[in-house]
């Protein structure tokens, strides 16, 4: 075997190839992303500094340890000093280092402190956003103006740049303005994480959790879900379109007029054709099934029921609206019925009555819906 | 079966021959080398289960498992290392070295030390069906939490869930029987002189390891339990929507969890405390300091918990409190360290593979503790959590703190165990590749968790290639490594060098080292009359 390698340095050799394996890889993404808004940029700080600190320490522990390595080697001579331990190091050693430990342990949490007061800072918001997870989507509701957004998953190859960093539809935020970011969940825990422009907190079924951002340039800003949600867990990105006040008042008001539009169709009395039903049921189905029933509708064998040829979207309608409507309790399945309105569950119900040769040929109204809730 | 009747029975007849041997075993140190089997064949099943897991990984896209396989794989894995290897692993050392290190003829109640045995093939058993049951149609989602086990997630899943928690009530038992068997055998079997304060450091580890799983263990089997009764019996402990808190299970769950990274590390921090003294030629720089210091992490450990949940939504005073205590425990660790390496300093070293272990265990153990530092200031967990930081973190802390601390032990004592000397090439060869290989896996992490990769997803967008690549190559040279692993401790107990009762020339500076009076192996019953202590 080759002589460097026995020797005890050979650690020392390996580690500095780590550090400078860092210059390597100088290219890509080694540390947080640069912050883009005050309290990101904070906690970037912080982190810097107790990186700087690990770095010191490890340098010093390292160092120490191969000194000790090549002075006192048996091979060399070495005696062992029996009594080193009763010397004024021996005594005063246990003093000295918690000492120092705590002298860096007080500072960092000092310096941790005014940034915690800072997250923990609930004053007022100009902008409000409801944030609620689910399997696998997030809903965007902004509290002040009535709007809401659900963002998927926008499908790619793994070869895109954007692979799993994409939605179709994206949240939008103005640049310098006070935003609030409410958490919660409607299934099991998630957890939203953008880390340029806001840390995480996470979403919980029953818990409204709070952090805020200002954001400070405009852009667009990734992340993803950082909560394990289950099978869909790694297919939930967030996007976060940063700009100016202007526009954003631009397209919260375009956003606006596009939903008083749908909730009057919804609540028209009008009787809608199969083919009209089947057409916009699709869409439904397509931003918010598609993620366990999947897109041929034959589901995920024993975690998601395939619905084509299923038994109950081919069996009884009455079966099919109570499942859709008020979800199943304890299972993925969800309660319809606060998200979607009469029109959207009635297309999505004929849709998929009437899809993946699924021929019942039958057609369900919102009025339906409406005597089903 | 009284001391007495125990020394008659040697004076007549060796172990009993045949399977009854090893079922009604009631030998410390027969138990002791089927506890350490069993850990070896868990190492093997989880590792594999770590190499599905980094094949995935190697490139974005789904190639080999789905998303509810892998994070299947991903629990199990963590679930076999924890209670598979590590625990069972230190626990045979337990049963084989302090009856020795005591003086006793073997443990307070051997009955009961089989029993404890006996539970976990049973129990992992049942583990390994939990998983293969998810492929049988009609069974429900499979087990897709992470070894966390939080609800709501862990409710949705199928009859594998109800297997797991089964399973973590049979390990459970196990260990909570073991752990009263060990420090009962400490408490009351020491022969006449050995005192409390002349106790191998090692001894000392498993008496706090062992008190501290009495009390955390069935902190974890009442969480659980109330998960199945969430599942099947309509209570709504965990359910917000029947007045239960999902939070509640995380607490319950780190109550018993950060401790239980302490039940892990202890045994190996006691096993260095031998390893250190000996190939140093020096006593210990502080024995009665390095007892206190357990004494505190044991006390601190079990008040610090949620900060494993900081992003939960607690109150500021309550993440205040986490992380002040949280930062804290680096002061019994810093002198842990800072009285390991001072054991070193003006000592007469040298590096057998042990010893090799024991330094690079030091350094990288530091390494977990300076980013376990960083990960305890909250605001900056809010960015780390749940990122591939914190398992590059905690696979520092438990891979060479717990795991690597075995393996030294393992080589301290193959020559006491076997009555041959371990192929010390052989040794140094599995050292390096083993200590290179796994810092090429876990290093780079570091950077794809501080650039945003998330635990447990089984798919990652292409900026995190590169380093998952790396990740994964040297996982796979860790694995392979493995192989020479069992071959070195096949061939020792084939053959070799032969061992004297005290194969290390340090072994008993500064402890009554009362296993190496021993012959090598020693005898069925290890001491029949109280040794005499020196
Ligand atoms: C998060 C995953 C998820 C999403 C999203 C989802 N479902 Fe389901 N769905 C399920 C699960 C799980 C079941 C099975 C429940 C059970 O155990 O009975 C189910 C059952 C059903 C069934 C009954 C199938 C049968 O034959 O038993 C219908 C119909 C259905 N879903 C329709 C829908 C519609 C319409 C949507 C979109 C508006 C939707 N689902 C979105 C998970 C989901
Ligand atoms: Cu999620
Ligand atoms: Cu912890």
């Amino acid at each position: 075997m080759c002589k460097t390698w026995k020797s005890p340095g050979g650690i020392f050799s390996v580690i500095t190839l780590f550090l400078v394996s860092g210059a390597v890889f100088a290219d890509y993404a080694l540390n947080l992303p640069e912050p883009v808004s005050p309290l990101t940029g904070q906690i970037y700080d912080l982190h810097m500094l107790t990186t700087r600190i690990a770095f010191y320490i490890m340098v010093a522990v390292i160092g120490i340890v191969v000194y000790a390595m090549f002075k006192f080697r048996k091979s060399k001579g070495y005696e062992a000093d029996q009594n080193m331990h009763r010397n004024m190091f021996g005594v005063w050693g246990w003093i000295l280092v918690p000492v120092i430990v705590l002298g860096i342990d007080m500072s960092i949490a000092g310096s941790a402190s005014s940034t915690l007061a800072q997250v923990e800072d609930y004053s007022d918001a100009d902008v409000t956003v409801k944030v609620t997870g689910s399997q696998w989507k997030w809903t965007y509701e902004y509290m002040d103006d009535g709007v809401k957004v659900v963002s998927n998953l926008k499908k790619l190859e793994p070869t895109d740049e954007l692979y799993l960093r994409d939605v179709d539809n994206p949240l939008v935020l103005p640049v310098g303005k006070r935003v609030r970011f409410l958490h919660t969940a409607t299934d099991v825990l998630h957890a939203w994480w953008v880390p340029e422009i806001v840390y995480k907190k996470d979403s919980i079924p029953g818990y409204i959790n709070e952090t805020w951002t200002r954001i400070t340039k405009e852009g667009t800003y990734r992340g993803q879900c950082a909560e394990n949600c289950g099978t869909g867990h790694a297919y939930m990105p967030i996007v976060v379109e940063a700009v100016s006040e202007e526009k954003y008042n631009d397209w919260i008001h375009g956003q606006k007029l596009a939903m008083a539009k749908a909730s009057a169709e919804a609540s028209s009395d009008k009787v809608w054709s199969r083919d009209e039903l089947v057409a916009r049921g699709e869409k439904v189905y397509t931003t918010n099934c598609v993620a366990c029933h999947q897109a041929s509708g034959e589901g995920i064998p024993n975690v998601f029921p395939a619905l084509k040829g299923g038994k109950i979207a081919t069996g009884p309608v009455a079966d099919h609206l109570n499942i859709v409507i008020n979800g199943k309790s304890g299972t993925a399945m969800a309660a319809w019925k606060a998200q979607l309105n009469d029109l959207e569950i009635a297309a999505v119900i004929t849709y998929e009555r009437n899809a993946w040769g699924n021929n019942t040929g039958e057609v369900v109204q919102p009025a339906d819906v409406k005597a089903a809730k | 079966m009284s001391t007495a009747e125990m020394a008659h029975e040697a004076d007549h007849h060796g172990p009993p021959k045949g399977w009854k041997r090893w079922v009604f075993s009631t030998n410390h140190k027969d138990i002791g080398t089927m506890y350490l089997i069993f850990a070896l064949v868990m190492l093997f099943l989880g590792g594999a289960m770590a190499m599905v897991i980094r094949a995935e990984l190697y490139m974005p896209g789904l190639q080999i498992v789905d998303p509810d396989t892998y994070n299947n794989l991903v629990t199990n894995h963590a679930l076999i290392m924890v209670f598979g290897l590590v625990m069972p692993a230190a626990a045979g050392m337990a049963n084989w070295m302090i009856p020795m290190m005591i003086g006793a003829p073997d443990m307070a109640l051997p009955r009961l030390n089989n029993l404890s045995f006996w539970l976990l093939p049973a129990a992992g058993t049942m583990l390994v069906l939990s998983m293969l049951i998810g492929f049988i149609p009609g069974t429900g989602q499979q087990v897709n939490t992470g070894w966390t086990l939080y609800p709501p997630l862990s409710i949705q899943a199928g009859m594998g869930m109800d297997m797991l928690i089964f399973t973590i009530h049979l390990l459970g038992i196990s260990s909570i029987l073991a752990s009263i068997n060990i420090v009962t055998t400490i408490l009351n079997m020491r022969a006449p002189g050995m005192t409390l304060m002349k106790m191998p450091l090692f001894v000392w580890a498993w008496l706090f390891t062992g008190l501290l799983l009495i009390v955390i263990m069935p902190v974890l089997a009442g969480g659980v339990t109330m998960l199945l009764f969430d599942r099947h019996f309509g209570t709504a402990f965990f359910d917000a929507a029947g007045g239960g808190d999902p939070v509640l299970f995380q607490h319950l769950f780190w109550f018993f969890g950060h401790p239980e990274v302490y039940v892990l590390l202890l045994p190996s921090i006691g096993v260095l405390g031998l390893i250190i003294p000996t190939f140093s030629r020096k006593p210990l720089f502080g024995y009665k300091p390095l007892v206190w210091f357990m004494g505190i992490l044991f006390a601190l450990g079990l008040v610090v918990w949620a900060h494993h949940q900081y992003t939960v939504g607690m109150s500021l005073g309550a993440v205040t409190y986490f992380m002040i205590g949280t930062i804290l425990i680096s002061i019994p660790v810093g002198l842990m360290i800072f009285n390991f390496i001072f054991t070193m300093w003006r000592g007469s070293l040298t590096f057998e593979t042990p010893m090799l272990f024991a330094i690079a265990i030091i350094l990288m153990f530091s390494f977990a503790g300076v980013t376990g530092v960083m990960l305890a200031v909250v605001p900056a967990d809010l960015q780390y959590h749940d990122t591939y930081f914190v398992v590059a973190h905690f696979h520092y802390a438990l891979v060479p703190g717990a795991v690597f601390g075995l393996y030294a032990g393992v080589f301290y004592w193959l020559p006491k165990w076997t009555g041959h000397m371990y192929d010390e090439k052989l040794g140094k060869i599995f050292f390096w590749w083993t200590t290179i290989a796994f810092n090429i896996t876990f290093f780079p992490q570091h950077f794809s968790g501080l650039a945003g990769m998330p635990r447990r997803i089984v798919d990652y967008s292409i900026q995190f290639t590169e380093f998952n690549v790396v990740s994964s190559l040297g996982a796979f040279a860790f694995g392979l490594s493995h192989l020479l692993f069992l071959y070195i401790i096949i061939k020792t107990i084939r053959g070799g060098k032969e061992a004297t009762n005290k194969p290390w020339e340090g072994a008993q500076v500064g402890t009554p080292g009362l296993e190496w009076d021993l012959s090598s192996p020693p005898p069925f019953h290890s001491f029949t009359t109280p040794p005499a202590i020196k």
